[in-house]
């Protein structure tokens, strides 16, 4: 079951959901390789959470297979749940709890033994350098660090794939600049990043953009090779070209 | 799979543990539910205004005089001889009932009046049901029990509770209330949360079965709801003299059902809402409402029309209540309540069931 480094460490193919009559995702196929940075487009309700949903083992396919680390994600979720991180648009963090409580909480659901998840932790509010915040309550954080430490959480058991949804809603542009500096650093360490987003200039920062219109990948490439198929200044131009209905 | 669980147990009880006033209600409410009840809701009557028409003047009708002196529940009016004075009295309002001993009263077949005070039913009735029942204990020391209860109307409910106590009726009500609420309102709103923040969708992309998460949210709650069982019993029994007339053991192994059953309903409807709001609303309507108003807990479920009786058979708490009584007055064991049992143990099952099958149409 193990794949080997060269293979892609995400594998869609013909993968599709039905809702009744309707087809959220249309026999959408895809790859993604070893610590790319893939950036999932759409517009909203063009099928990307649903996606999202079956590659993270959330919902079944109706037909079609999804790949995770060469596993197959509806026939052995609890594995691919091993291997993944996640992290929503919500940040996801429990608001009663201090950061500590937070980082060794998720350390323990991953089942990492009480030791290395308070080393973990220990170390994790350092490279951040969240000191001062260890003990309060996520509540009295201020955003763009709860948005920080969501992400380093996600990272905490070292996946294979993280999982990103929408993570800079509402975020200024400094802290979303920072954070896409922590993304990098991720995927330098060899982590593949999955990546949702509403804002066409972190489009650019991707290795790879797919774009989703109406359940269908209508593009997938880098960012420079899409703007010069499409004439485009900038993604944002290249998004308005595929979603705006055609003449 | 053990370790997981600990660490969210763990969490959970943060989570309790942080939000004081919610807290502090959840502690405080059986407390204050018990006295308010015991002391002031009180539906028993004392010292009502009573007088006694003695048309036979003998031996018998003295000591059933002597009787009704004794009792904490009526204060002699011992003015009111006459039927004008009694009827003067009555319209002044200081007389409540009056019991009158017909002429040659004490060799049955005997026949006796109580007159009340009937613009109040409530109390009238309350009221000649303690004058009933003292008749009968008069008449049961001299008479066979058949003459006893040709003379008056005998209630079953005064077979276990000679004095007609209200405390024995609103300890298991309140206790059913405590546990419903704690259980079943108070998980679904603390699953809902987790929806709500978003924590939900990541734990469920984490490797914990979802089974677990479940688990590990409502042991806390079941503590809690354990704990409040003790304090309302402690109360009960310390306070106000109700009687524990069972095991211990079967009554906390039927605590633990129930909780269950309102647990299974909590996350039924956990699996159904997503907004803390929506469940707590849904809560109060399906769950607490029926639970205080159609278990029997304030009003008597054989005087509701039918339909309501029909109704009430899907309550858990009725078979709850009943399950009470029987332990703690009857001084029952497994052979009286073992079909309540079983009805609350198949609505679990049933719920459980429900749950799981709309959390996989969710997921599928």
């Amino acid at each position: 079951m193990q794949n080997s480094p060269q293979s892609p460490i995400i594998e869609a193919s013909k993968l599709t959901k039905q809702f009744g009559a309707f087809t959220a995702v249309d026999a959408i196929s895809f790859e993604v390789e070893r610590g790319e940075i893939f950036g999932f487009l759409g517009a909203n309700g063009a099928g990307k959470t649903t996606a999202m949903r079956m590659l993270t083992g959330l919902s079944r396919p109706t037909s079609g297979q999804a790949r995770v680390a060469g596993i197959d994600v509806a026939a052995h979720p609890e594995k691919v749940k091993q291997r993944i991180g996640y992290m929503s648009q919500k940040f996801s963090l429990y608001e009663d709890l201090t950061v500590m409580e937070n980082i060794r909480f998720y350390g323990g659901i991953y089942g990492l033994p009480r030791k290395q998840a308070r080393q973990a932790g220990s170390q994790l509010i350092e490279q951040l350098g969240m000191e001062a915040f260890a003990r309060k309550q996520v509540s009295g954080i201020p955003l763009g660090w709860r948005q920080k430490l969501s992400f380093s959480i996600a990272l905490l058991h070292q996946p294979d794939v993280v999982f990103l949804d929408e993570p800079t809603g509402g975020v200024d542009p400094v802290t979303r600049r920072q954070f896409w500096e922590m993304i990098y650093q991720a995927a330098e360490t060899g982590t593949t990043v999955f990546v949702t987003t509403h804002y066409m200039d972190e489009a650019e920062y991707c290795g790879r953009v797919s774009i989703m219109v109406d359940g269908q990948i209508a593009a997938l490439d880098t960012p420079d090779r899409l703007k010069s198929e499409f004439q485009a200044a900038n993604m944002h131009e290249v998004f308005l070209q595929l979603t705006r209905p055609k003449p | 799979m053990i370790k997981p669980l600990l660490v969210f147990i763990r969490k959970e009880a943060f989570h309790i543990l942080r939000d004081r006033r919610t807290l502090i209600i959840l502690l405080g409410m059986p407390a204050v539910l018990v006295l308010l009840f015991g002391f002031a809701i009180s539906n028993e009557i004392r010292e009502a205004g009573f007088a006694v028409l003695d048309q036979a003047r003998n031996e018998p009708s003295r000591q059933l005089t002597d009787r009704f002196r004794a009792s904490p529940y009526f204060t002699m009016q011992e003015g009111v001889q006459t039927q004008a004075a009694m009827e003067a009295a009555f319209r002044k309002g200081s007389l409540k009932l009056a019991l009158v001993i017909p002429p040659g009263y004490g060799e049955p077949p005997v026949s006796l009046q109580l007159v009340t005070d009937a613009t109040d039913p409530n109390t009238a009735t309350t009221l000649s049901n303690y004058a009933s029942a003292i008749i009968r204990q008069e008449w049961a020391g001299r008479a066979t029990g058949q003459q006893a209860s040709a003379l008056v109307e005998v209630k079953p409910l005064m077979l276990y509770n000679r004095e007609l106590k209200s405390v024995f009726l609103f300890v298991p009500g309140v206790m059913t209330v405590i546990l419903m609420l704690v259980s079943a309102m108070m998980t679904s709103i603390a699953i809902t949360r987790e929806k709500e923040l978003g924590t939900m969708e990541v734990l469920l992309v984490s490797p914990l079965p979802p089974a677990l998460i479940i688990v590990g949210k409502v042991i806390p709650y079941i503590l809690l709801a354990l704990a409040n069982t003790g304090v309302i019993l402690w109360l009960g029994t310390a306070v106000f003299d109700m009687p524990m007339r069972g095991s211990y053991l079967l009554l906390w192994a039927s605590a633990l059902l129930f909780v269950g059953t309102a647990l299974s309903l909590g996350i039924l409807i956990s699996t159904r809402t997503s907004s803390q709001q929506v469940a707590m609303l849904f809560s109060l309507m399906v769950l607490m409402l029926p639970t205080i108003l159609l278990s029997g807990f304030i009003f008597p479920i054989a005087s509701m029309p039918l339909p309501l009786q029909v109704i009430s058979n899907a309550i858990p708490a009725k078979w709850f209540i009943i399950i009470l009584k029987d332990i703690m007055l009857k001084g029952g064991g497994l052979s009286l309540i073992w079909q309540e049992s079983l009805i609350l143990l198949g609505m679990t099952t049933f719920f459980i069931a429900l749950s799981v099958r709309s959390f996989k149409t969710r997921l599928a």
